[in-house]
């Protein structure tokens, strides 16, 4: 049996020897990292204008997402009276813990796309629950503020195959496009995934078969996370 | 068997050459004989859970094989220095130190990859091939013989999940790698953000349609008893003659 001291020095030494080589490589590897996970980030927002990009997202190298965000697109900040937040660009606003604040609280973030051809995009981020945890994504609205022009969802732990679907098929998030978010009146409408099948073109679109409770959650994300960009929308028309 | 392997060896053994026969065996046997999945029914929790796409199988093994080899490596260069009441706990600090190093390294490297993978590289840690190969070989062999040993483990392992992965995401999404292979439309295979992949065979079998199971974990179950049937029916050291 070994004695304490001996146990405790072996204990202590090889903490601090592994301690010290994990920061080192930490240190080292920070930077680049935090690069990518905001390439990653990007990448996300700018599959929901795909179809009005030069070349399909998956196609972009990391430089080239770098640059239209330097040179095309404007990060902002909006809080829930529709007011511009000086300061803070889009990428500050965490959509995760500003769902923990109380709603009037909140700030939200505001991409701006302008497209090559004068067009611009609107990327609203948004949030929600899924069936196992949450889910989140970005709507891109056109100039008109009101006709979807893409969205991209993804989430945190949705069964792969069914809810998991909103991510991996292309063809349920491509349902979205040219849908409006607001009804010939002009009352605030969202977009609903319906089960069983679309059945207002406009306002609606079908549903996955076997993941009803997230795309009930999609549905619900969307209806409140769009609204909250409201008050800047009203303003943005006028 | 610890303490005689660790006292009886004699000086003369050094003389061996680097990669003789034990070495080979030791490197070959898990990929069969002594799989770690098939036949010891190690690490079958990521197994199931990584499987469904090939991609990341392959990044999960390779995440496997080097932590594997070098704790194993590690764990034998400290094996004579590892007081027995705290050995445990030794083994543990090697193995997360070397699973945040992978951690680190995909989040350098490869980032997308790193979100699919999430969970389940910081679950290499609980992985009961490496530590099982730890307390059963590396506390008790050599440096260079227990990294051999890990990496063989790590092979087999490996080896087991690629295949599964291979059949789910054939018969799952009709793609191999990202292209298309059987199945009518192969948009779905774009599922890397790098990847832009495009459909190669997609409209060899048009008719088939995926089978949802098998992008669920409970498939990679199925997969991997049909993988222990056959193996234990054409391998005659595993037939059980009792």
């Amino acid at each position: 049996m070994e004695s304490t001291g001996k146990i405790v020095t072996f204990i202590l030494i090889i903490t601090s020897i592994v301690a010290v080589s994990l920061t080192g490589l930490r240190e080292l590897t920070k930077s680049q990292a935090a690069i990518n996970e905001s390439v990653f980030n990007k990448r996300a927002i700018l599959s929901a204008i795909d179809k009005y990009l030069d070349k399909p997202t998956a196609q972009l190298t990391d430089a080239e997402v770098q640059t239209i965000f330097s040179e095309r697109m404007e990060q902002k900040v909006v809080d829930m009276d529709g007011n511009l937040v000086d300061g803070m660009t889009a990428a500050q606003v965490d959509l995760a813990k500003e769902r923990k604040k109380p709603e009037a609280e909140r700030v939200l973030p505001l991409y701006i796309y302008n497209a090559t051809d004068g067009n611009k995009f609107y990327i609203l981020s948004v949030r929600g629950n899924g069936l196992w945890d949450e889910i989140w994504g970005v709507v891109a609205l056109q100039d008109d503020l009101k006709t979807i022009a893409g969205v991209a969802f993804d989430h945190a732990g949705e069964t792969p195959g069914l809810g998991a679907e909103i991510k991996d098929n292309p063809t349920f998030p491509a349902q979205f496009r040219g849908k409006k978010i607001y009804d010939e009146q002009g009352e605030y409408t969202s977009v609903v995934v319906r089960k069983g099948g679309a059945r207002d073109k406009n306002h609606e679109v079908d549903g996955i078969s076997g993941a009803t409770v997230t795309a009930d959650g999609v549905t619900e994300m969307l209806k409140r996370g769009i609204r909250y960009y409201e008050p800047y929308l009203s303003k943005a028309k006028s | 068997m610890a303490d005689v392997a660790v006292k009886d060896k004699p000086k003369v053994q050094e003389r061996e050459p680097l990669f003789g026969a034990k070495e080979k065996k030791l490197l070959v046997d898990p990929l069969n004989d002594n799989n770690p999945i098939t036949v010891q029914v190690l690490g079958i929790c990521s197994a199931l859970a990584v499987t469904s796409l090939v991609a990341p199988s392959i990044v999960m093994s390779v995440a496997v094989i080097f932590v594997t080899g070098f704790s194993s490596l590690f764990t034998s260069l400290l094996r004579n220095y590892i007081p027995k009441s705290v050995r445990l706990i030794a083994q543990l600090i090697i193995i997360a130190s070397l699973v945040t190093v992978v951690e680190l390294a995909l989040k350098y490297l490869n980032y997308p990859i790193y979100r699919q993978l999430s969970v389940y590289i910081g679950l290499i840690i609980t992985n009961c091939i490496v530590m099982g190969r730890l307390e059963a070989f590396a506390m008790a062999n050599k440096p260079w013989r227990a990294f051999v040993d890990g990496i063989g483990n790590g092979l087999g392992y490996g080896a087991i999940l690629i295949l599964i992965a291979i059949v789910r995401e054939i018969f799952g999404k009709g793609t191999l790698l990202g292209f298309g292979l059987i199945g009518p439309s192969n948009e779905q295979a774009s599922y890397l953000i790098n990847t832009a992949a495009e459909s190669g065979f997609g409209s060899l079998f048009a008719w088939y349609s995926n089978n949802n199971l098998m992008v669920l974990p409970a498939a990679a179950m199925f997969v991997i008893g049909i993988l222990i049937w056959l193996q234990r029916s054409y391998n005659q050291k595993l037939i059980d003659i009792s």
